[in-house]
């Protein structure tokens, strides 16, 4: 039971780092001028789109999480409504919160938009295909003490260190080293290019970091 | 006696502080006075005979003019060897090519070919090289520092006399004399690439095509000179005093010949400021009259007369009216400042007078007197190489060693700081050992410095003062290391939780990065964002947000949370939210650095009189006023939930009514300033004179409050009653079955205190005595509502020192730690009787608010964006600079700093309120039943016997305790402000080579510096401020119990002695109070029984 949910848990987080990866390079055979400076609101597209059918994928065939004992199509087309809207609220409340934390209101909304729905993507998603339309499990999840399996554990960490991925992105910003990808945000004062790579290498590493951690510490845990 | 040594050992801290930053500033900010005199033809800088009878004469000065024009090159960073001639390389030795060797052919080839006519020089710049203290030194002949002390700091131009000045003095004409061309290429390429790219190499060649070009045009009559201001190192910046970057070349040409013999081998090494000198007697100018450079002597030789005693004679005269300006100018300058050192100058001063009195014989007997003319020459360089060399000592040399003296001192006390706060949060904690290792070693070091003074060794007052802070600090921090022992680990000295302790590194990292202090302003507040954030997701975290069922786990029953959670977690959510917002709004006020490539100041920063349009005009007075109205309102909304509003004493009479009048004050005067210009002319006089008057009524009253507030600091109303009240216990209504533990909690006391009023009064009615009850209401919240008040009052005067809509920054600011507080009271627990903690992450918040207010105020850390219109308000007419002007100016820049201090106890004035509000929040919990944001020192669970809301008396029931919270507050304050001092100085002494360091590095140490005096002086009074409070109190329960035992009862002492606990009183106590008592605020029932 235990080595199998490793098993399970590595796979899934290496396909998603898999997905990550190929998001970046598979555009360019299909697209003209595709990098990830340059059109990197279409390359945030693509890889927030990759990650949500690589984590939707893994949800149907994993099924991680105790399946619930009704399954009419009803119920069915119900949660998942509820999950877009709890998508679409998240993508929102994000934004906000980078408004607040200073990014522009009107230029740039694009931009802050996107970085919204991609650290949406990293965090709301797994939350939704894990624990569903149920907020307060997922507060539960995020306080001392409310994990309960080795999945909901992992989702803890990523999730966590998904925000501060995106909150370590804010600090090339104000450097002036005049760097390619500093110069794609040229002057203007947003938070959304530098902070969309800080998410996903982060996201990324600490997929990597996650199994190897939870690997290790695991028999601890049901103890 | 604790509250005085706990002040005391504040100030000392302080003066730690002060110590060690007095004697880095020495070291590192070097400071001159500058002196406005200046030179003129007619006046002859010294008696004797001008040379050449030049007197009256037009176009010649104080000696012929030998060239009528100039045409000065500078070309920025030209390092000496970049226009050093390349020589045929020796045999054996490899040649060497580097990409800026050799590239000035044509210089070399005029060298070469016209030795009588062209030289080069290796000019040696004095620190700090960079550009505009060069260009400076260049003009003025002097030695300018960072800080050129004068009648104005951010001067735009040279007040100073300089050769600029005197050309458009003495020349008037329509053709040209002097040009002046500045080439920026070189500096740009170094910045950019560095000396050994090849563009260094293309960009010096053209620079000598350039002069090629020019040396094609020039006339017989016209001088040339190219020179650089300054080198650069190895990287290509400059700023130091390295010796690639104070080298640099210094060419002259002339279509004449100008020089006696064929130059030397090795190009002579002269000051750069020779130049100005030379110039201007060339030029048949007087020399500025700050000059101390030393004229080139060569160029003033007779080319014509062979004769070469005639050639010496006029290197001398030429030197002579060098030296009597030198001399003239060291006259003056002594006596106007007091930093040159005494027994140089009269060695200076005999020197100078041996050698004119040689030249005074060497005229007066033209003939054979080649020995003497031998003696003058040496003795007058040397009097001006002293001068120099004095002056150099004294005001353009790094002192290294100051500069670590002074950061090792700043860091021995922030360690301290964090050492004493660490122990004054154990419960066995006592003052005793506090004061005497700092009197004995303060003493010690007084007698150190007398025994000095005694024996005559002269100690600049920063070194002394240094010397008495080490000698304090040295036993105590022997006495913390003799008591460490081995038990306690060193992770103990890091109380800080991780998450601050990252956030408090960042900033301190920050400071090291010019980009990080430029854009510090949306730095600031995206940490203070990100800590408050930190702060909503660990309470939730730590599950105190949520009520146990929803973080119970169904599965798994043994998870219980820690305690039930004490806040709804929609309270804490809207106060981030709140916060975020606020600091979002009050961030659209952005004042641009002026370091800021492409960048808008907030048109909201403005004055409203520059406003245009008469109707936005008008809207925005609207706004302002608003502001102004909510600010009063909502401090009276305050004042009135608290209930100190009610009390009959002075301060609150004067919040009353005095409030409303200053704010009636600053709005007239806004309406006057904004509009001044459309005064009808009639009543222009009338219009000035009050606004000059308004101001001062405005500043006279918060004055008046202030002396009021400090009269009579307990704003509590007493009503003394017989007879026992009927007052019952207000039942909150209350139905369905208790659900959780928290109801069961709330409502079984409930039921117990209501029995036992029954019985009470069941008792009371048989015995025919009644109680003398003692009312005091608002006595929960005496020290808030004080330092509240104190706040308020100071408030207004600083808001007449900035733009009127500026107002709404203070808006948002009380808003803002209002809320801020409320948060950081909900983290907090108070443990009831033992030591209070504040915890540190409230302290960083506090001084990360300070700053970004000092941010939304409309400031930056640089010279240029003080506001200098502060100096003229309330003050008639624009008078010189003057100390007044400078406080003024002074209170506008550190307005966020003055007010933060004390609001628990603010930035000056609020940090206290960090302390106190936990216990007032305690009150809401208590009355509303929301499960209360604690106030820092009190919120945690209430025990169930503690019946009413006791809030800030909590603290006066353990006065020890009491007295180490504010000596911890103060500490852990100071130690957060110490710690970005720290980086500041740091950073400005590792990176004194930065290109940036004046304009960025230097600048943010200043005001940081500034702000961290004017805070911990605010600190300090604050607290001062809330010990008077305390004394008050204990001298009103004192008045109170006597005034009882007059009135023939033989009253016990309830509750009055400070170490006495309110509880052991409990049995005696009635029951709390009737619900309009409840209602007016905290109230508390002392009462004796007869």
């Amino acid at each position: 039971m235990k080595d199998t949910d490793i098993k399970k848990l590595l796979y899934t987080h290496l396909l998603c780092i898999f997905s990550i990866i190929l998001s970046i390079f598979i555009p360019s055979f299909f697209l003209e001028n595709f990098s990830i400076l340059e059109t990197h609101l279409t390359w945030l597209c693509i890889c927030s789109v990759s990650v949500t059918a690589v984590n939707l994928v893994l949800y149907l065939v994993v099924k991680p999480n105790v399946s619930s004992k009704r399954s009419s199509l009803s119920y069915k087309v119900t949660r998942f409504l509820k999950c877009c809207i709890y998508f679409l609220t998240s993508c929102f409340f994000f934004h906000v919160i980078f408004v607040l934390y200073g990014a522009p209101l009107i230029e740039l909304a694009l931009e802050t938009f996107s970085l919204a729905v991609i650290l949406s993507t990293f965090t709301t998603i797994p939350c939704l295909c894990l624990l569903g339309p149920n907020f307060k499990a997922w507060l539960r999840i995020f306080s001392r003490n409310g994990v309960t399996s080795i999945w909901e554990n992992s989702l803890q960490i990523t999730t966590i260190s998904s925000f501060v991925g995106i909150w370590l992105g804010a600090f090339p910003i104000p450097l002036d080293w005049g760097r390619p990808w500093q110069m794609a945000i040229e002057g203007k004062h947003s938070i959304s290019l530098c902070t969309r790579h800080g998410a996903w290498h982060c996201h990324t590493s600490n997929l990597i970091l996650v199994t190897i951690v939870q690997g290790r510490f695991h028999p601890h845990f049901y103890t | 006696m604790q509250k005085i040594s706990v002040l005391l050992f504040l100030a000392w801290v302080s003066f730690l502080f002060y110590a060690g930053i007095a004697l880095f500033t020495s070291g590192f900010l070097l400071t001159r006075w500058e002196l406005t005199n200046h030179s003129s033809c007619q006046e002859p800088p010294g008696p004797g005979a001008l040379p050449w009878g030049g007197r009256g004469e037009p176009g010649a000065c104080w000696m012929a003019s030998r060239f009528s024009r100039l045409v000065l090159v500078v070309i920025d960073a030209l390092r000496f060897d970049f226009a050093q001639p390349q020589r045929s390389p020796v045999s054996g030795e490899p040649p060497v090519s580097l990409p800026f060797l050799g590239k000035m052919g044509f210089l070399q080839r005029l060298l070469e070919s016209q030795p009588h006519h062209a030289r080069l020089y290796q000019a040696k710049a004095d620190p700090p090289t960079t550009t505009m203290q060069r260009l400076k030194a260049l003009t003025t002949g002097s030695l300018p520092t960072f800080v050129d002390a004068g009648s104005n700091f951010a001067s735009s131009a040279i007040v100073e006399d300089n050769l600029i000045k005197q050309l458009s003095s003495t020349v008037d004409s329509d053709e040209w004399d002097v040009l002046i061309t500045h080439f920026l290429g070189v500096d740009h390429c170094g910045h950019k690439h560095d000396p050994y790219h090849p563009e260094m190499a293309k960009k010096l060649t053209q620079m000598d095509k350039m002069i090629q070009g020019l040396v094609k045009r020039l006339k017989n009559d016209t001088l040339l000179v190219v020179t650089g201001d300054h080198g650069m190192t190895i990287s290509g910046n400059h700023g130091g005093e390295s010796e690639l970057e104070t080298s640099a070349a210094l060419f002259l040409y002339s279509p004449r010949a100008l020089f006696p013999s064929a130059p030397a081998e090795e190009p002579e090494i002269i000051p750069q400021i020779s130049l100005v000198p030379t110039l201007a007697l060339l030029l048949g100018l007087p020399i500025p009259f700050g000059n101390i450079g030393e004229v080139i002597a060569e160029v003033f030789s007779e080319i014509e007369d062979s004769q070469p005693r005639f050639s010496a004679l006029a290197q001398a005269s030429a030197l002579h009216l060098n030296a009597q300006q030198v001399s003239r100018f060291l006259h003056t300058y002594s006596a106007t400042a007091q930093d040159l050192q005494v027994q140089e100058l009269h060695r200076l001063q005999k020197l100078f007078s041996k050698a004119s009195a040689d030249y005074q014989r060497l005229l007066q007997s033209p003939q054979g007197a080649e020995a003497v003319l031998q003696t003058v020459i040496p003795e007058l360089q040397q009097f001006l190489r002293g001068v120099r060399a004095m002056c150099i000592e004294s005001w353009a040399r790094f002192s290294l060693v100051r500069m670590a003296g002074g950061a090792a001192l700043l860091a021995a006390t922030c360690f301290l700081c964090l050492l004493v706060s660490q122990w004054a949060t154990s419960p066995a904690f006592y003052f005793g050992p506090l004061l005497k290792p700092t009197a004995s070693g303060l003493s010690g070091a007084m007698v150190c410095a007398g025994l000095l003074a005694s024996t005559g060794l002269k100690l600049d007052s920063m070194v002394l003062g240094a010397m008495a802070a080490v000698g304090s600090l040295l036993p105590f921090l022997w006495k913390a290391w003799a008591s460490w022992g081995s038990k306690r680990p060193l992770a103990s000295l890091l109380p800080m939780p991780g998450p601050v302790l990252l956030l408090l590194l960042i900033r301190f990292a920050g400071f090291f990065s010019d980009s990080y202090i430029i854009t510090e302003a949306r730095v600031a507040p995206f940490l203070l964002i990100s800590l408050i954030l930190l702060l909503v997701a660990r309470l939730h975290w730590e599950g105190k947000l949520l009520p146990p069922k929803l973080l119970s786990i169904p599965r798994l029953g043994f998870l219980t949370p820690a305690g039930p959670p004490q806040y709804s977690a929609m309270h804490a959510v809207g106060l981030g939210v709140g916060l975020l917002l606020c600091i979002r709004l009050a961030g659209l006020f952005y004042r641009c650095h002026e370091e800021t490539p492409v960048c808008s100041s907030s048109p909201l920063l403005s004055p409203l009189r520059s406003t245009v349009d008469g109707r936005t005009k008008n809207l925005w007075y609207g706004a302002c006023v608003g502001a102004l109205v909510a600010l009063l309102a909502s401090v009276r909304l305050w004042l009135h939930c608290y209930g100190n509003l009610k009390s009959p004493e002075p301060p609150v009479l004067f919040v009353r009514w005095g409030l409303p009048l200053m704010g009636l004050g600053t709005a007239a005067y806004w309406a006057l300033a904004s509009g001044a210009d459309e005064a009808p002319p009639r009543l222009r006089a009338l219009v000035s004179g009050a606004s000059v008057m308004l101001p001062r009524a405005v500043a006279g009253l918060a004055a008046s409050g202030l002396m009021l507030l400090l009269w009579r600091p307990v704003t509590v109303l007493v009503k003394a009653t017989t007879g026992a009240p009927r007052t019952r216990t207000v039942l909150t209504p209350f139905s369905g079955p208790p659900t959780s533990q928290a109801d069961l909690d709330y409502v079984v006391p409930q039921i117990y205190r209501h029995i036992q009023e029954e019985f009470r009064g069941r008792l009371e009615r048989t015995k025919s005595q009644g109680l003398l009850t003692v009312a005091a209401y608002q006595l929960g919240s005496v020290y808030s509502a004080a330092v509240v008040m104190a706040l308020t009052l100071l408030a207004f005067p600083l808001l007449l020192l900035h733009a009127e809509r500026i107002s709404l920054v203070f808006l948002l600011l009380f808003l803002q730690s209002f809320l801020l507080l409320h948060l950081l009271a909900a983290g907090i627990p108070i443990t009831t009787p033992g030591p209070f903690t504040v915890p540190w992450h409230a302290v960083f918040a506090w001084a990360l608010m300070a700053t970004q207010t000092f941010y939304t105020t409309g400031h930056q850390p640089v010279f240029s964006a003080i506001q200098w219109h502060a100096a003229f308000v309330g003050v008639s007419e624009s008078r010189d600079f003057t100390w007044l002007s400078a406080f003024l100016v002074g209170a506008n820049t550190f307005a966020s700093h003055i007010l933060f201090a004390a609001l628990p106890f603010s930035e000056a004035v609020g940090c206290p309120l960090l302390l106190l509000w936990p216990f007032l929040c305690e009150n809401q919990g208590s009355q509303k039943r929301r499960q209360p944001p604690g106030n820092e020192a009190e919120a945690r669970v209430r025990p169930e016997e503690e019946q009413e809301p006791r809030m800030e008396m909590r603290l006066r029931d353990a006065p020890h305790h009491f007295s180490a919270a504010l000596l911890q507050l103060g500490l852990k304050y100071l130690f957060v402000l110490g710690i970005q001092i720290l980086a500041c100085v740091l950073a400005a002494s590792i990176l004194r080579r930065h290109l940036l360091v004046w304009k960025v590095f230097a600048p943010k140490f200043i005001f940081e510096a500034m702000g961290f005096i004017v805070s911990s002086v605010g600190l300090c009074l604050g607290i001062a401020l809330v010990m008077r409070v305390d004394g008050a109190v204990s001298s009103w329960f004192r008045q109170l119990v006597l005034t009882q035992q007059k009135a023939g009862e033989q009253s016990s002492l309830v509750c009055t002695g400070a170490g006495l606990s309110a509880r052991k009183a409990q049995p005696h106590l009635l029951p709390p109070c009737s619900q309009d008592l409840l209602a007016s605020g905290t109230s508390l029932f002392y009462n004796s029984r007869s």
